[in-house]
C-alpha cells in the first residue's frame, strides 16, 4: 500500500482505514485492511463471496456492535476531523447518523411511504411539519422516486415495487444529509432496467456525498467506481483507480479475478 | 421406467388422500366434543339463564341463586391478573429478545420460562398460599387471586410476545439502527407497533385460559358463597377510586360453579350448566377479540 499517498494527491481523504483487523468470534474475517476513501467519489469494494467486503462496509458504520461475538483492532479515521469510527469512545448512534446504509434487500419499514423517508429526521427529535415534508420531497426528488408516489405518499411502502422499494431505503438514508453512503450490492435483488436507475442515481449523488459500495458485478464496479479495491479471504490485494485495476492491475491475482479466472 | 414413475406419483397422491381424509376426520372429532359440550350445557342451563341469574347472589334455593357475586369476582380478579401480567409479560419478552445479552444465563432463564408454562395451576396456587397469602398477609382476597393468575399465566405472555417479536425481520432493525436509532428508538418505532397483533393475541389466549382456572384460587382459599360484593373500585366522592375491593374475599364463576355442581339436588346442577354457558361464552368472545385485533394490526402492518 505504499504506492497509495501519489495516487491521492489530487484527491481530498474522507476516511482513512489502518491496520483494520476484524474477528467474528474465533475466525479472522479482514486481515491488516489499510486503503483511503477519497472524499466525494465512489468507492468500490469486489472480490469473490466471503471475501470480507460487505464486513469492512459494516464497520464504517458499526453495524457489528448489534451483534455479539466480534471484535475488531486497528482503526478507521473520518476526515477532516481526525475521529476514529471504531473508538469505544465514539457513540455508534451518534456515528450513524452521519453515515448512511442502503442494504442488499430492499426493506422499507412497514409503514407509509412518506414515514419512511420521514423517520430518519423523527428519530432526530425534527418536530417541525414543513420542515419535515420539504426533506421529505427533496429526498424523493433526489432518489428520482418523486414523481412516481407523490400522489401516494401515505399508501404503504410495501405497496411500491423492488426497484422502487430500493430508491425509497436511499431516499430514507439521503433525508437525513448523511457524508458517507454506504451500499451493500444495493442491486444484487434487482432486474436490469431497475439497477441501471440506482447507479444512475449513485453518479449523481457522488457530488454531494462519499460513497462506498459492495458489489458482486465487476461491470457494476467498471460503471460507477471511480476506485476499487480488490479483496480476497480478508485481504485488500489492491486498490487503486478503478480504470487500473480492470485493465492494468498490479497483482497477478487481481488481474485474474477481473479477467474472471475465478470468482 | 415411465410407467414406474406413474405409479410412484400415483401412491403419493393416495398417500395425500389419506392424509387429508385422516385430518378431517380428526377436525370433524373435535368441533363434536365442543358441541356436544355446548349443546350439553344448553340444553340443562338456558332455563336458567335470565336477568335474575345475572343479579342474584347464591341462594340456598336453586331458582333464586344467581352468579352476581361470581362474575363481580371474575371481574376484578381479571382486572388485577391484568394490570399485573400484561406490563410484567410484555416487558420481560421485549428484554429477553431485544436487550438481553446471548449468554448461557439468560439461556437458562429462557428454558425456565417456557417450563414454568408447564407447571400445573395447583402449584402456582400452593407456592400463593405460602408467598401471598402467609408471607405478605395479602389475605385470601381479590388482589392475592389476581396476583396468583397473573404469576400463572405470566410465562404465556412471555412466550407469545418473544415469538411475536422474533417474527419481525432482522433487515428492518438494521434499517432503523442505520439510521441511527437508538435501542429504545427500534423498540417503539418498530418492534412494538409492528409485533403487536401477536402480543395482543398472546395476551388474550392467556386471559381466557386464566378466567377458568380454579384449582389455584380454591388453593388460596377462595369462598364458595358469598352474598355480598366487594367495595366498588370507583365512588361518587372525592377521590373517586378507592381500593379496598382489593382486600375483599371474592368467588370466581368457575369456583361457584364447582359448588353448584357438588350439591346432590339436581336443581342446581342447572344453575351450574348455565354459569359454564356464561363462561364459555366469554371465553369464546375473547377468542374472537384476538382473531379480530389480530386481523386489524396485520392489515394496519402491511409487509
Amino acid at each position: 500500500m505504499v504506492a497509495v499517498a501519489p495516487l491521492f494527491a489530487e484527491e481530498r481523504i474522507k476516511a482513512r482505514v489502518d491496520s483494520l483487523n476484524f474477528f467474528y468470534g474465533e475466525t479472522q474475517a479482514l486481515k491488516d485492511v489499510n486503503f483511503f476513501v477519497p472524499d466525494k467519489k465512489v468507492v468500490a469494494l469486489i472480490g469473490p463471496s466471503g471475501c470480507g467486503k460487505t464486513t469492512l462496509l459494516r464497520c464504517f458504520n458499526r453495524m457489528h456492535d448489534l451483534y455479539a461475538n466480534m471484535r475488531s483492532t486497528g482503526r478507521i479515521f473520518l476526515e477532516p476531523s481526525g475521529l476514529d469510527i471504531l473508538s469505544k469512545k465514539v457513540d455508534p448512534i451518534e456515528l450513524r447518523m452521519k453515515i448512511g446504509m442502503v442494504f442488499q434487500k430492499p426493506n422499507p419499514f412497514p409503514k407509509s411511504i412518506f414515514e419512511n423517508v420521514a423517520y430518519g429526521l423523527r428519530i432526530r427529535g425534527e418536530k417541525v411539519a414543513s420542515y419535515i415534508d420539504g426533506k421529505v420531497e427533496a429526498a424523493l426528488r433526489d432518489a428520482a422516486l418523486w414523481d412516481e408516489v407523490k400522489e401516494r405518499l401515505h399508501s404503504s411502502a410495501s405497496s411500491l415495487s423492488g426497484g422502487q422499494q430500493q430508491r425509497l431505503c436511499m431516499a430514507r438514508s439521503l433525508a437525513t444529509d448523511p457524508d458517507i453512503m454506504l451500499f451493500d450490492e444495493p442491486t444484487s435483488a434487482l432486474d436490469p432496467i431497475a439497477t441501471a436507475r440506482i447507479e444512475e442515481l449513485i453518479d449523481e449523488l457522488k457530488s454531494r456525498v462519499t460513497i462506498i459500495i459492495v458489489t458482486h458485478n465487476m461491470q457494476q464496479a467498471g460503471r460507477v467506481a471511480d476506485y476499487t479495491a480488490f479483496m480476497y479471504l480478508g485481504e485488500l490485494v489492491e486498490f487503486d483507480r478503478t480504470s487500473k485495476i480492470f485493465t492494468n492491475p498490479t497483482q497477478k491475482l487481481t488481474e485474474q479475478y477481473v479477467t474472471g479466472c475465478f470468482g | 421406467m415411465s410407467h414406474d414413475r406413474s405409479t410412484w406419483i400415483l401412491r403419493q397422491k393416495i398417500y395425500e388422500k389419506i392424509f387429508l381424509v385422516v385430518s378431517v376426520f380428526f377436525l370433524i372429532c373435535s368441533g363434536l366434543v365442543l358441541g356436544a359440550l355446548l349443546l350439553d350445557l344448553a340444553q340443562s342451563g338456558t332455563s336458567r339463564i335470565s336477568w335474575n341469574l345475572f343479579s342474584n347472589f347464591p341462594s340456598r334455593f336453586p331458582e333464586k341463586a344467581g352468579i352476581l357475586s361470581a362474575w363481580v369476582g371474575t371481574l376484578l380478579v381479571m382486572l388485577v391478573t391484568c394490570l399485573a401480567a400484561i406490563p410484567l409479560g410484555v416487558a420481560a419478552g421485549i428484554y429477553l429478545e431485544e436487550y438481553a445479552p446471548k449468554n448461557r444465563i439468560t439461556t437458562l432463564i429462557e428454558i425456565n420460562i417456557s417450563n414454568l408454562a408447564g407447571v400445573p395451576s395447583i402449584v402456582f396456587g400452593l407456592m400463593a398460599l405460602g408467598i401471598f397469602v402467609y408471607k405478605f398477609a395479602l389475605g385470601q382476597s381479590v388482589l392475592t387471586a389476581g396476583l396468583t393468575l397473573a404469576l400463572l399465566i405470566l410465562p404465556i405472555i412471555i412466550v407469545t410476545t418473544r415469538e411475536a417479536i422474533r417474527a419481525i425481520p432482522l433487515s428492518i432493525r438494521e434499517a432503523a439502527y442505520a439510521l441511527g436509532a437508538t435501542k429504545w428508538q427500534v423498540t417503539k418505532d418498530h418492534v412494538l407497533p409492528y409485533s403487536l397483533g401477536g402480543v395482543l393475541t398472546g395476551i388474550i389466549i392467556a386471559m381466557s385460559r386464566a378466567i377458568g382456572e380454579t384449582a389455584p384460587l380454591v388453593t388460596i382459599g377462595a369462598l364458595t358463597f358469598i352474598a355480598f360484593l366487594p367495595p366498588s373500585p370507583v365512588q361518587t366522592t372525592a377521590p373517586f377510586i378507592n381500593f379496598d375491593w382489593l382486600n375483599s374475599p371474592f368467588t370466581v364463576l368457575p369456583i361457584q360453579m364447582f359448588n353448584w355442581v357438588s350439591r346432590p339436588d339436581p336443581e342446581f346442577h342447572k344453575n351450574a350448566a348455565a354459569a359454564g354457558l356464561v363462561l364459555l361464552i366469554i371465553t369464546v368472545s375473547m377468542n374472537a377479540i384476538a382473531i379480530f385485533l389480530r386481523v386489524q394490526f396485520r392489515r394496519r402492518t402491511r409487509w
